[in-house]
Protein backbone atom coordinates (compact mmCIF):
# COMPACT_ATOMS: atom_id res chain seq x y z
CA UNK A 1 0.00 0.00 0.00
CA UNK A 2 1.36 3.19 -1.44
CA UNK A 3 1.34 6.15 1.31
CA UNK A 4 3.37 9.34 -0.21
CA UNK A 5 2.20 11.64 2.34
CA UNK A 6 3.63 10.05 5.45
CA UNK A 7 6.19 7.17 4.39
CA UNK A 8 9.26 9.31 5.08
CA UNK A 9 8.06 10.51 8.17
CA UNK A 10 9.65 9.22 11.45
CA UNK A 11 7.96 7.47 13.91
CA UNK A 12 8.19 9.98 16.78
CA UNK A 13 6.42 12.45 14.21
CA UNK A 14 9.30 14.56 15.13
CA UNK A 15 10.26 17.68 12.02
CA UNK A 16 11.53 15.93 8.67
CA UNK A 17 14.86 18.06 8.64
CA UNK A 18 15.72 19.73 4.41
CA UNK A 19 18.18 17.35 4.65
CA UNK A 20 16.27 14.29 5.46
CA UNK A 21 13.50 15.57 3.54
CA UNK A 22 16.01 16.13 -0.06
CA UNK A 23 17.74 12.14 0.79
CA UNK A 24 13.93 11.04 0.36
CA UNK A 25 13.37 13.12 -2.39
CA UNK A 26 12.31 16.52 -1.46
CA UNK A 27 11.92 19.37 -3.35
CA UNK A 28 12.66 16.58 -6.52
CA UNK A 29 9.24 17.63 -7.73
CA UNK A 30 9.60 21.48 -7.85
CA UNK A 31 13.28 21.03 -9.92
CA UNK A 32 11.13 19.22 -12.10
CA UNK A 33 8.41 21.24 -12.40
CA UNK A 34 10.87 24.49 -13.02
CA UNK A 35 13.00 22.66 -15.54
CA UNK A 36 10.72 21.01 -17.76
CA UNK A 37 7.20 21.85 -17.04
CA UNK A 38 5.12 24.65 -18.03
CA UNK A 39 2.78 26.34 -15.16
CA UNK A 40 -0.53 25.39 -17.65
CA UNK A 41 1.32 21.49 -17.92
CA UNK A 42 1.72 21.26 -13.82
CA UNK A 43 -1.88 22.34 -13.93
CA UNK A 44 -3.04 19.89 -16.47
CA UNK A 45 -1.08 16.82 -14.35
CA UNK A 46 -3.14 17.32 -11.73
CA UNK A 47 -6.46 17.61 -13.21
CA UNK A 48 -5.40 14.48 -14.62
CA UNK A 49 -4.77 13.37 -11.44
CA UNK A 50 -8.49 13.69 -9.83
CA UNK A 51 -6.67 15.19 -6.51
CA UNK A 52 -9.96 16.73 -5.04
CA UNK A 53 -9.70 19.38 -2.40
CA UNK A 54 -9.29 17.82 0.94
CA UNK A 55 -10.34 21.11 2.99
CA UNK A 56 -14.07 19.27 3.54
CA UNK A 57 -15.69 20.25 -0.24
CA UNK A 58 -13.71 17.96 -2.84
CA UNK A 59 -13.87 20.26 -5.21
CA UNK A 60 -11.05 19.10 -8.18
CA UNK A 61 -8.16 21.04 -7.08
CA UNK A 62 -6.57 21.07 -10.96
CA UNK A 63 -10.17 22.69 -12.32
CA UNK A 64 -9.59 25.11 -9.68
CA UNK A 65 -5.98 25.98 -10.04
CA UNK A 66 -6.66 26.24 -13.94
CA UNK A 67 -9.82 29.63 -13.13
CA UNK A 68 -7.26 31.09 -12.12
CA UNK A 69 -6.92 33.82 -15.33
CA UNK A 70 -3.54 33.40 -17.59
CA UNK A 71 -1.23 35.79 -16.31
CA UNK A 72 -0.38 39.81 -17.12
CA UNK A 73 1.12 42.26 -16.28
CA UNK A 74 -1.61 44.30 -15.02
CA UNK A 75 -2.81 41.79 -12.04
CA UNK A 76 -0.18 41.59 -10.00
CA UNK A 77 0.73 40.32 -7.56
CA UNK A 78 -0.77 36.86 -7.90
CA UNK A 79 -1.48 35.15 -4.95
CA UNK A 80 -1.54 31.51 -3.74
CA UNK A 81 -2.79 30.64 0.02
CA UNK A 82 -2.10 27.29 1.67
CA UNK A 83 -5.36 27.03 4.32
CA UNK A 84 -4.03 25.63 7.44
CA UNK A 85 -6.78 27.04 10.18
CA UNK A 86 -8.10 23.55 10.65
CA UNK A 87 -10.55 24.28 13.19
CA UNK A 88 -12.78 21.71 12.01
CA UNK A 89 -13.82 19.76 15.41
CA UNK A 90 -12.95 16.28 15.25
CA UNK A 91 -9.79 17.38 12.41
CA UNK A 92 -5.75 17.53 13.07
CA UNK A 93 -4.50 15.63 10.00
CA UNK A 94 -2.88 19.10 8.73
CA UNK A 95 -1.76 19.13 12.01
CA UNK A 96 0.35 15.78 11.80
CA UNK A 97 1.22 17.07 8.11
CA UNK A 98 3.02 20.09 9.49
CA UNK A 99 4.79 19.24 12.17
CA UNK A 100 5.94 15.87 10.90
CA UNK A 101 7.40 16.85 7.52
CA UNK A 102 6.91 21.09 7.47
CA UNK A 103 8.72 20.60 3.80
CA UNK A 104 6.34 18.74 2.12
CA UNK A 105 4.12 21.87 2.70
CA UNK A 106 6.29 24.25 1.32
CA UNK A 107 7.25 22.27 -1.77
CA UNK A 108 3.53 21.94 -2.01
CA UNK A 109 3.16 25.66 -1.16
CA UNK A 110 5.79 26.27 -4.28
CA UNK A 111 4.48 23.62 -6.70
CA UNK A 112 0.70 24.98 -6.25
CA UNK A 113 2.56 28.78 -6.56
CA UNK A 114 3.98 27.79 -9.73
CA UNK A 115 1.05 25.97 -11.40
CA UNK A 116 -0.97 29.42 -11.23
CA UNK A 117 1.62 31.82 -11.78
CA UNK A 118 1.55 32.97 -8.38
CA UNK A 119 4.01 35.66 -6.75
CA UNK A 120 3.23 36.03 -3.16
CA UNK A 121 1.94 32.50 -1.28
CA UNK A 122 0.86 32.22 2.71
CA UNK A 123 0.24 29.57 4.94
CA UNK A 124 -2.75 30.49 6.92
CA UNK A 125 -1.82 28.74 9.99
CA UNK A 126 -3.91 28.74 13.52
CA UNK A 127 -2.80 30.32 16.66
CA UNK A 128 -3.23 27.26 18.52
CA UNK A 129 -0.43 25.36 16.23
CA UNK A 130 2.57 26.48 18.26
CA UNK A 131 4.54 23.68 16.91
CA UNK A 132 3.75 23.73 13.43
CA UNK A 133 4.38 27.18 13.65
CA UNK A 134 8.11 26.71 15.00
CA UNK A 135 8.87 23.67 12.58
CA UNK A 136 7.21 25.77 9.38
CA UNK A 137 8.85 29.01 10.14
CA UNK A 138 12.05 27.34 10.01
CA UNK A 139 11.28 25.27 6.93
CA UNK A 140 11.03 28.22 4.96
CA UNK A 141 13.43 30.18 5.81
CA UNK A 142 15.62 26.39 4.92
CA UNK A 143 13.94 27.00 1.49
CA UNK A 144 15.10 30.00 1.13
CA UNK A 145 18.06 29.58 1.97
CA UNK A 146 18.27 26.89 -0.36
CA UNK A 147 16.98 28.80 -3.70
CA UNK A 148 13.62 26.89 -3.32
CA UNK A 149 11.69 30.27 -2.60
CA UNK A 150 12.56 33.96 -2.97
CA UNK A 151 13.65 36.10 -6.31
CA UNK A 152 14.98 33.71 -8.47
CA UNK A 153 13.69 29.84 -7.73
CA UNK A 154 16.33 27.60 -8.58
CA UNK A 155 17.52 29.89 -10.97
CA UNK A 156 14.47 29.17 -13.35
CA UNK A 157 13.93 33.28 -13.05
CA UNK A 158 10.10 32.46 -11.15
CA UNK A 159 10.50 34.73 -8.26
CA UNK A 160 7.96 33.60 -5.38
CA UNK A 161 7.87 35.47 -1.76
CA UNK A 162 6.42 32.86 0.86
CA UNK A 163 5.58 33.66 4.49
CA UNK A 164 3.44 32.29 7.49
CA UNK A 165 0.69 34.26 8.87
CA UNK A 166 -0.54 33.44 12.41
CA UNK A 167 -4.39 33.98 12.84
CA UNK A 168 -5.76 34.29 16.29
CA UNK A 169 -8.82 32.20 16.58
CA UNK A 170 -12.13 31.80 15.65
CA UNK A 171 -13.88 29.02 12.72
CA UNK A 172 -14.76 31.54 9.90
CA UNK A 173 -11.20 32.18 9.10
CA UNK A 174 -10.84 28.78 7.70
CA UNK A 175 -13.83 29.97 5.05
CA UNK A 176 -12.16 30.59 1.83
CA UNK A 177 -13.43 34.80 1.64
CA UNK A 178 -13.17 34.80 5.39
CA UNK A 179 -9.77 34.22 5.32
CA UNK A 180 -8.73 36.45 2.71
CA UNK A 181 -11.12 39.20 4.84
CA UNK A 182 -8.05 38.29 7.70
CA UNK A 183 -4.94 38.34 5.62
CA UNK A 184 -6.61 41.58 4.75
CA UNK A 185 -6.48 43.14 8.49
CA UNK A 186 -10.45 42.40 8.04
CA UNK A 187 -12.89 40.94 10.62
CA UNK A 188 -12.91 37.55 8.58
CA UNK A 189 -16.63 37.77 7.92
CA UNK A 190 -16.92 35.98 3.90
CA UNK A 191 -17.61 38.15 0.94
CA UNK A 192 -20.10 37.42 -1.61
CA UNK A 193 -19.10 35.22 -4.44
CA UNK A 194 -19.07 35.90 -7.06
CA UNK A 195 -16.53 37.10 -8.28
CA UNK A 196 -14.66 34.37 -7.21
CA UNK A 197 -11.41 34.79 -5.52
CA UNK A 198 -9.41 33.31 -8.93
CA UNK A 199 -11.10 36.30 -10.21
CA UNK A 200 -10.82 38.89 -7.09
CA UNK A 201 -8.98 37.81 -4.20
CA UNK A 202 -7.03 38.95 -1.78
CA UNK A 203 -6.35 42.80 -1.82
CA UNK A 204 -9.04 42.63 -5.26
CA UNK A 205 -6.43 40.32 -7.43
CA UNK A 206 -6.75 36.73 -8.23
CA UNK A 207 -5.77 33.76 -5.34
CA UNK A 208 -6.00 30.59 -4.75
CA UNK A 209 -6.98 29.08 -1.15
CA UNK A 210 -6.09 25.13 -1.34
CA UNK A 211 -6.00 23.04 1.87
CA UNK A 212 -2.51 22.00 3.26
CA UNK A 213 -3.34 18.25 2.80
CA UNK A 214 -4.34 19.19 -0.51
CA UNK A 215 -1.16 20.76 -1.57
CA UNK A 216 0.94 18.29 0.16
CA UNK A 217 -0.16 15.78 -2.72
CA UNK A 218 1.37 18.24 -5.99
CA UNK A 219 5.08 17.11 -5.35
CA UNK A 220 3.53 13.21 -5.71
CA UNK A 221 1.64 13.96 -8.39
CA UNK A 222 4.54 15.23 -10.40
CA UNK A 223 6.95 14.05 -9.46
CA UNK A 224 5.01 10.30 -10.01
CA UNK A 225 2.71 11.00 -12.83
CA UNK A 226 -1.01 11.37 -12.86
CA UNK A 227 -1.70 7.86 -13.62
CA UNK A 228 -0.23 6.36 -10.47
CA UNK A 229 -1.48 8.71 -8.51
CA UNK A 230 -5.15 7.23 -9.58
CA UNK A 231 -3.53 3.68 -9.27
CA UNK A 232 -3.05 4.26 -5.44
CA UNK A 233 -6.81 5.29 -4.63
CA UNK A 234 -9.57 2.68 -4.38
CA UNK A 235 -12.48 5.08 -5.77
CA UNK A 236 -12.28 7.49 -8.62
CA UNK A 237 -10.57 10.58 -6.99
CA UNK A 238 -7.02 9.94 -7.10
CA UNK A 239 -4.70 9.46 -4.12
CA UNK A 240 -5.08 8.47 -0.55
CA UNK A 241 -6.46 9.99 2.43
CA UNK A 242 -5.61 10.72 5.63
CA UNK A 243 -8.45 8.91 7.96
CA UNK A 244 -9.11 9.39 11.26
CA UNK A 245 -11.34 8.40 13.97
CA UNK A 246 -11.81 9.68 17.60
CA UNK A 247 -14.35 9.03 20.28
CA UNK A 248 -14.22 6.18 22.24
CA UNK A 249 -12.92 3.38 20.06
CA UNK A 250 -9.57 1.59 20.89
CA UNK A 251 -7.18 3.43 19.28
CA UNK A 252 -8.40 6.85 18.29
CA UNK A 253 -6.01 8.01 15.38
CA UNK A 254 -4.99 9.03 11.52
CA UNK A 255 -4.09 7.15 8.99
CA UNK A 256 -3.01 7.68 5.34
CA UNK A 257 -5.18 5.07 3.09
CA UNK A 258 -6.40 4.76 -0.23
CA UNK A 259 -8.83 6.77 -1.38
CA UNK A 260 -12.03 5.14 -0.91
CA UNK A 261 -11.02 2.58 1.86
CA UNK A 262 -14.73 1.80 3.56
CA UNK A 263 -15.59 3.62 6.93
CA UNK A 264 -15.85 0.02 8.55
CA UNK A 265 -12.35 -0.67 7.56
CA UNK A 266 -11.24 2.21 9.33
CA UNK A 267 -12.96 2.10 11.99
CA UNK A 268 -12.63 -1.68 12.83
CA UNK A 269 -9.07 -2.20 11.10
CA UNK A 270 -7.60 0.87 12.07
CA UNK A 271 -9.00 2.43 15.15
CA UNK A 272 -9.15 -1.41 16.85
CA UNK A 273 -13.28 -0.82 16.90
CA UNK A 274 -14.94 0.09 19.92
CA UNK A 275 -13.77 0.39 23.18
CA UNK A 276 -15.06 -2.94 25.54
CA UNK A 277 -18.97 -2.78 26.48
CA UNK A 278 -19.69 0.16 24.14
CA UNK A 279 -21.30 -0.42 20.39
CA UNK A 280 -21.06 1.81 17.39
CA UNK A 281 -24.51 4.08 17.77
CA UNK A 282 -23.58 6.60 15.05
CA UNK A 283 -20.60 8.49 13.01
CA UNK A 284 -20.01 12.30 11.99
CA UNK A 285 -17.92 11.10 8.98
CA UNK A 286 -15.99 14.06 7.94
CA UNK A 287 -15.61 16.29 11.04
CA UNK A 288 -18.71 18.21 13.32
CA UNK A 289 -20.16 19.24 9.97
CA UNK A 290 -21.01 16.55 8.18
CA UNK A 291 -24.59 14.17 8.79
CA UNK A 292 -24.80 11.44 10.73
CA UNK A 293 -24.49 8.15 9.22
CA UNK A 294 -26.23 4.51 11.39
CA UNK A 295 -24.45 0.94 11.84
CA UNK A 296 -26.28 0.45 8.24
CA UNK A 297 -23.71 2.51 6.18
CA UNK A 298 -21.28 1.74 7.68
CA UNK A 299 -19.75 0.16 4.57
CA UNK A 300 -19.34 3.37 2.18
CA UNK A 301 -16.65 3.96 0.79
CA UNK A 302 -15.01 6.91 2.11
CA UNK A 303 -14.68 9.07 -1.25
CA UNK A 304 -16.13 12.63 -2.20
CA UNK A 305 -19.20 10.74 -4.35
CA UNK A 306 -19.93 7.28 -2.55
CA UNK A 307 -20.25 9.35 1.15
CA UNK A 308 -23.18 11.84 -0.14
CA UNK A 309 -25.07 8.86 -1.62
CA UNK A 310 -25.43 7.26 1.97
CA UNK A 311 -26.75 10.95 3.09
CA UNK A 312 -23.83 12.57 4.29
CA UNK A 313 -20.36 14.31 2.84
CA UNK A 314 -16.93 12.89 3.13
CA UNK A 315 -15.64 16.37 4.79
CA UNK A 316 -12.56 16.68 6.08
CA UNK A 317 -12.61 12.24 6.85
CA UNK A 318 -11.97 12.40 10.45
CA UNK A 319 -14.68 10.56 11.78
CA UNK A 320 -16.10 11.25 15.08
CA UNK A 321 -17.61 8.41 16.75
CA UNK A 322 -20.63 8.27 18.88
CA UNK A 323 -21.17 5.11 20.83
CA UNK A 324 -24.54 3.92 22.72
CA UNK A 325 -23.33 5.39 25.96
CA UNK A 326 -23.16 9.08 25.08
CA UNK A 327 -26.10 10.72 24.43
CA UNK A 328 -27.17 11.69 21.10
CA UNK A 329 -29.13 15.14 22.08
CA UNK A 330 -26.22 15.88 24.51
CA UNK A 331 -23.45 15.57 21.11
CA UNK A 332 -25.79 17.32 18.89
CA UNK A 333 -26.52 20.12 21.73
CA UNK A 334 -22.29 20.60 21.48
CA UNK A 335 -22.39 20.68 17.99
CA UNK A 336 -24.87 23.42 17.48
CA UNK A 337 -23.46 25.53 20.68
CA UNK A 338 -20.01 25.73 18.98
CA UNK A 339 -21.73 26.79 15.22
CA UNK A 340 -23.87 29.59 17.56
CA UNK A 341 -20.39 30.84 19.21
CA UNK A 342 -18.49 30.77 15.79
CA UNK A 343 -21.27 32.11 13.68
CA UNK A 344 -19.55 35.70 12.51
CA UNK A 345 -23.07 37.20 12.38
CA UNK A 346 -22.72 38.53 8.92
CA UNK A 347 -26.23 37.04 7.68
CA UNK A 348 -29.85 36.94 9.74
CA UNK A 349 -30.50 32.87 9.29
CA UNK A 350 -27.31 31.79 10.37
CA UNK A 351 -26.88 34.76 13.32
CA UNK A 352 -29.75 34.18 14.37
CA UNK A 353 -30.81 30.75 14.01
CA UNK A 354 -28.18 28.80 15.93
CA UNK A 355 -28.13 30.23 19.25
CA UNK A 356 -32.48 29.52 18.56
CA UNK A 357 -30.88 26.00 17.95
CA UNK A 358 -28.33 25.73 20.55
CA UNK A 359 -31.55 26.93 23.13
CA UNK A 360 -34.02 24.48 22.21
CA UNK A 361 -31.54 21.46 21.96
CA UNK A 362 -30.54 23.10 26.17
CA UNK A 363 -34.16 23.05 26.78
CA UNK A 364 -34.79 18.93 25.52
CA UNK A 365 -31.32 17.92 27.35
CA UNK A 366 -32.62 20.00 30.61
CA UNK A 367 -36.06 18.39 30.59
CA UNK A 368 -37.85 21.57 29.50
CA UNK A 369 -38.52 20.54 26.17
CA UNK A 370 -42.05 20.97 24.66
CA UNK A 371 -43.73 19.02 21.86
CA UNK A 372 -43.18 21.35 19.47
CA UNK A 373 -39.81 21.70 19.71
CA UNK A 374 -38.74 18.80 17.28
CA UNK A 375 -41.08 21.23 14.48
CA UNK A 376 -38.68 24.25 15.64
CA UNK A 377 -36.10 22.71 14.80
CA UNK A 378 -36.71 21.64 11.35
CA UNK A 379 -38.17 24.81 10.30
CA UNK A 380 -34.38 26.55 11.73
CA UNK A 381 -32.87 23.68 9.29
CA UNK A 382 -35.02 25.43 6.49
CA UNK A 383 -34.45 28.46 7.12
CA UNK A 384 -30.50 27.88 7.18
CA UNK A 385 -30.15 25.54 4.14
CA UNK A 386 -27.62 26.27 1.50
CA UNK A 387 -28.56 29.48 -0.51
CA UNK A 388 -29.91 31.37 2.23
CA UNK A 389 -26.38 32.33 3.88
CA UNK A 390 -23.20 33.93 3.19
CA UNK A 391 -20.71 31.17 3.68
CA UNK A 392 -21.34 27.24 4.46
CA UNK A 393 -21.26 27.50 8.20
CA UNK A 394 -24.88 27.74 8.51
CA UNK A 395 -25.78 25.03 6.42
CA UNK A 396 -22.74 23.06 7.70
CA UNK A 397 -24.46 23.15 11.28
CA UNK A 398 -27.58 21.75 9.68
CA UNK A 399 -26.25 18.44 8.50
CA UNK A 400 -25.54 17.22 12.06
CA UNK A 401 -28.29 18.16 13.59
CA UNK A 402 -30.66 17.58 10.59
CA UNK A 403 -29.79 13.93 10.31
CA UNK A 404 -29.74 13.38 14.09
CA UNK A 405 -33.31 14.41 14.47
CA UNK A 406 -33.81 11.10 11.58
CA UNK A 407 -31.85 9.16 12.92
CA UNK A 408 -31.88 9.76 16.49
CA UNK A 409 -35.83 10.73 16.88
CA UNK A 410 -37.06 8.93 19.14
CA UNK A 411 -34.27 9.72 22.19
CA UNK A 412 -35.47 13.10 21.51
CA UNK A 413 -38.84 12.62 21.77
CA UNK A 414 -38.08 10.36 25.33
CA UNK A 415 -36.32 13.65 26.54
CA UNK A 416 -39.69 15.69 25.59
CA UNK A 417 -42.03 13.01 26.77
CA UNK A 418 -40.15 11.93 30.65
CA UNK A 419 -38.37 15.66 30.78
CA UNK A 420 -34.98 14.75 31.76
CA UNK A 421 -31.91 13.18 30.07
CA UNK A 422 -31.98 9.39 30.35
CA UNK A 423 -27.96 9.77 30.43
CA UNK A 424 -27.60 11.79 33.31
CA UNK B 1 2.56 53.87 26.19
CA UNK B 2 4.40 51.52 23.55
CA UNK B 3 7.77 50.66 23.98
CA UNK B 4 10.67 51.84 21.78
CA UNK B 5 10.73 47.87 21.04
CA UNK B 6 6.89 46.94 20.10
CA UNK B 7 7.37 50.12 18.15
CA UNK B 8 10.15 48.90 16.69
CA UNK B 9 8.15 45.31 15.81
CA UNK B 10 5.35 46.15 14.61
CA UNK B 11 7.37 48.44 12.23
CA UNK B 12 8.86 45.32 11.05
CA UNK B 13 5.63 43.83 10.42
CA UNK B 14 4.13 46.77 8.84
CA UNK B 15 6.99 46.65 6.23
CA UNK B 16 6.96 43.04 5.89
CA UNK B 17 3.15 42.98 5.35
CA UNK B 18 3.19 45.24 2.66
CA UNK B 19 -0.04 46.46 3.30
CA UNK B 20 -0.15 48.31 6.96
CA UNK B 21 -3.44 46.82 8.20
CA UNK B 22 -2.57 43.43 6.63
CA UNK B 23 -0.05 43.39 9.80
CA UNK B 24 -2.87 44.11 12.21
CA UNK B 25 -3.29 41.11 13.77
CA UNK B 26 0.28 40.54 14.48
CA UNK B 27 0.72 43.81 15.79
CA UNK B 28 -1.72 43.21 18.89
CA UNK B 29 -0.13 39.83 19.61
CA UNK B 30 3.20 41.98 19.87
CA UNK B 31 1.60 44.26 22.28
CA UNK B 32 -0.43 41.64 23.84
CA UNK B 33 2.79 39.24 23.91
CA UNK B 34 4.97 41.63 26.51
CA UNK B 35 1.67 42.72 28.60
CA UNK B 36 -0.61 39.71 28.45
CA UNK B 37 -3.26 41.42 26.81
CA UNK B 38 -4.51 45.08 24.92
CA UNK B 39 -5.48 48.09 26.70
CA UNK B 40 -7.58 51.05 25.20
CA UNK B 41 -4.38 52.80 25.10
CA UNK B 42 -2.36 50.29 23.56
CA UNK B 43 -5.11 50.29 21.08
CA UNK B 44 -4.98 53.51 19.92
CA UNK B 45 -1.63 53.93 19.48
CA UNK B 46 -1.28 50.17 17.30
CA UNK B 47 -4.14 51.52 14.84
CA UNK B 48 -2.09 54.70 14.30
CA UNK B 49 1.10 52.43 13.35
CA UNK B 50 -1.18 50.32 10.69
CA UNK B 51 -2.90 52.92 9.66
CA UNK B 52 -6.69 52.05 10.98
CA UNK B 53 -8.78 53.85 13.10
CA UNK B 54 -9.36 52.82 16.56
CA UNK B 55 -12.54 51.48 15.90
CA UNK B 56 -12.02 49.53 12.99
CA UNK B 57 -9.24 47.98 14.83
CA UNK B 58 -10.95 46.90 17.98
CA UNK B 59 -13.57 45.45 15.80
CA UNK B 60 -10.86 43.39 14.49
CA UNK B 61 -9.22 42.67 17.53
CA UNK B 62 -12.80 41.55 19.00
CA UNK B 63 -13.64 39.11 16.31
CA UNK B 64 -10.36 37.10 17.61
CA UNK B 65 -11.12 34.66 20.35
CA UNK B 66 -7.35 34.68 21.13
CA UNK B 67 -6.96 38.59 21.22
CA UNK B 68 -7.10 40.00 24.85
CA UNK B 69 -9.17 43.20 25.51
CA UNK B 70 -9.35 42.51 29.49
CA UNK B 71 -6.61 41.17 32.02
CA UNK B 72 -5.82 37.76 31.89
CA UNK B 73 -3.93 35.57 34.38
CA UNK B 74 -0.10 34.78 34.01
CA UNK B 75 -1.44 31.57 32.95
CA UNK B 76 -4.41 30.92 30.45
CA UNK B 77 -5.87 27.92 30.36
CA UNK B 78 -7.65 26.93 27.09
CA UNK B 79 -10.22 24.32 27.72
CA UNK B 80 -11.24 22.51 24.38
CA UNK B 81 -15.12 22.41 24.81
CA UNK B 82 -15.82 20.91 21.11
CA UNK B 83 -17.94 17.74 20.52
CA UNK B 84 -15.01 14.61 20.65
CA UNK B 85 -14.08 16.47 23.78
CA UNK B 86 -17.17 16.37 25.07
CA UNK B 87 -18.06 12.94 24.34
CA UNK B 88 -14.52 12.27 25.89
CA UNK B 89 -15.16 13.73 29.38
CA UNK B 90 -15.19 17.52 29.17
CA UNK B 91 -17.00 18.23 31.57
CA UNK B 92 -15.78 16.19 33.91
CA UNK B 93 -12.34 18.08 33.25
CA UNK B 94 -14.08 21.44 33.73
CA UNK B 95 -16.53 20.27 36.67
CA UNK B 96 -12.30 19.27 38.33
CA UNK B 97 -10.51 22.83 36.94
CA UNK B 98 -13.09 25.40 37.89
CA UNK B 99 -13.80 23.72 41.99
CA UNK B 100 -9.48 23.26 42.00
CA UNK B 101 -8.83 26.96 41.06
CA UNK B 102 -12.10 28.45 42.71
CA UNK B 103 -13.14 30.28 39.56
CA UNK B 104 -15.37 29.52 36.32
CA UNK B 105 -14.79 30.22 32.60
CA UNK B 106 -13.92 33.61 32.22
CA UNK B 107 -12.31 34.30 35.28
CA UNK B 108 -9.03 35.27 36.93
CA UNK B 109 -7.70 33.75 39.91
CA UNK B 110 -7.40 35.78 42.53
CA UNK B 111 -3.19 35.47 42.33
CA UNK B 112 -3.28 36.65 39.05
CA UNK B 113 -1.79 32.73 38.21
CA UNK B 114 -4.49 31.69 35.68
CA UNK B 115 -7.46 32.86 33.31
CA UNK B 116 -9.64 29.64 32.36
CA UNK B 117 -11.22 30.33 28.99
CA UNK B 118 -13.20 27.90 26.37
CA UNK B 119 -11.69 27.43 23.05
CA UNK B 120 -13.08 25.52 20.38
CA UNK B 121 -11.50 22.20 18.91
CA UNK B 122 -7.76 22.04 19.74
CA UNK B 123 -7.01 19.07 17.06
CA UNK B 124 -5.75 16.72 19.92
CA UNK B 125 -8.77 15.02 19.38
CA UNK B 126 -6.88 11.51 19.90
CA UNK B 127 -5.85 12.46 23.36
CA UNK B 128 -9.50 13.85 24.15
CA UNK B 129 -10.15 15.61 26.99
CA UNK B 130 -7.43 18.45 26.26
CA UNK B 131 -6.69 21.82 27.28
CA UNK B 132 -3.98 24.04 25.84
CA UNK B 133 -2.08 26.20 28.84
CA UNK B 134 -0.10 28.88 27.19
CA UNK B 135 1.86 26.95 24.33
CA UNK B 136 1.34 23.53 25.48
CA UNK B 137 -1.07 21.33 24.73
CA UNK B 138 -2.44 18.46 27.41
CA UNK B 139 -4.09 15.48 26.10
CA UNK B 140 -6.33 12.96 28.03
CA UNK B 141 -7.23 14.67 30.76
CA UNK B 142 -7.90 13.17 34.44
CA UNK B 143 -8.29 15.31 37.45
CA UNK B 144 -4.89 13.60 38.68
CA UNK B 145 -3.43 14.77 35.54
CA UNK B 146 -5.18 18.39 35.81
CA UNK B 147 -3.16 18.77 38.97
CA UNK B 148 -0.31 17.97 37.68
CA UNK B 149 -0.32 20.30 35.25
CA UNK B 150 -1.28 23.24 37.20
CA UNK B 151 1.79 22.17 39.22
CA UNK B 152 3.90 23.17 36.21
CA UNK B 153 2.56 27.14 35.93
CA UNK B 154 3.99 29.34 38.61
C1 LIG C 1 -16.84 27.80 8.33
C2 LIG C 1 -15.84 27.18 7.42
C3 LIG C 1 -14.58 26.86 7.91
C4 LIG C 1 -13.62 26.28 7.07
N1 LIG C 1 -12.40 25.97 7.59
C5 LIG C 1 -11.46 25.40 6.78
C6 LIG C 1 -10.17 25.07 7.28
O1 LIG C 1 -9.87 25.28 8.46
N2 LIG C 1 -9.26 24.53 6.42
C7 LIG C 1 -9.56 24.30 5.11
O2 LIG C 1 -8.71 23.83 4.37
N3 LIG C 1 -10.77 24.60 4.62
C8 LIG C 1 -11.72 25.14 5.41
N4 LIG C 1 -12.94 25.46 4.89
C9 LIG C 1 -13.15 25.26 3.44
C10 LIG C 1 -12.59 26.46 2.67
O3 LIG C 1 -13.60 27.43 2.51
C11 LIG C 1 -12.10 26.08 1.29
O4 LIG C 1 -13.13 25.44 0.62
C12 LIG C 1 -10.88 25.18 1.28
O5 LIG C 1 -9.82 25.73 2.00
C13 LIG C 1 -10.45 24.93 -0.13
O6 LIG C 1 -9.36 24.04 -0.18
P1 LIG C 1 -9.42 22.72 -1.04
O7 LIG C 1 -9.99 23.08 -2.38
O8 LIG C 1 -8.02 22.28 -1.12
O9 LIG C 1 -10.30 21.77 -0.30
C14 LIG C 1 -13.92 26.02 5.72
C15 LIG C 1 -15.20 26.34 5.24
C16 LIG C 1 -16.14 26.89 6.07
C17 LIG C 1 -17.50 27.21 5.53
S1 LIG D 1 -23.57 31.73 7.41
FE1 LIG D 1 -23.02 32.36 9.48
S2 LIG D 1 -20.80 32.32 9.51
FE2 LIG D 1 -21.43 32.34 7.33
S3 LIG D 1 -21.56 34.52 6.79
FE3 LIG D 1 -23.58 33.98 7.52
S4 LIG D 1 -23.49 34.55 9.71
FE4 LIG D 1 -21.38 34.42 9.01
Amino acid sequence: MEKPLTKMMRPDGEPLSLGEYEAAGGYQALRKALGAMTPTAVVEEVKKSNLRGRGGAGFPTGLKWGFMPKADRVRRPRYFVVNADEMEPGTWKDRMLMEGNPHQVVEGALLGAYAVEADVGYIFLRAEYAKAARVLRRAIAEAYGAGYAGKNVLGSGWALELSLHISAGRYMCGEEMGLINALEGRRANPRNKPPHPQLAGLWGLPTIVSNTETVCNAPHIILNGAEWYKGISRSSDGGTKIYGASGKVKRPGLWELPMGTPLREVLEEHAGGMRDGLKFRGVLPGGASTDFLGPEHLDVKMDFDSVPKAGSRMGTGTMIILDDHTCPVGMVRNLERFFARESCGWCTPCRDGLPWAAQVLDAIEEGRGEPGDLDVLADLCRLMAPGHTYCALAAGAVEPLQSALKLFREEFERHIRDKRCPWR
Amino acid sequence: MLTESEKEEIAEEVKRAGHARAACVDALRIVQRRRGWVCDEALREVAALVDMTPAELDSVATFYSLIYRKPVGRHVILLCDSVVCWVMGHETALEHLTRRLGITLGETTADGRFTILPTACLGACDRAPAMMVDEEIHGDLTPEKIDRILEQYR
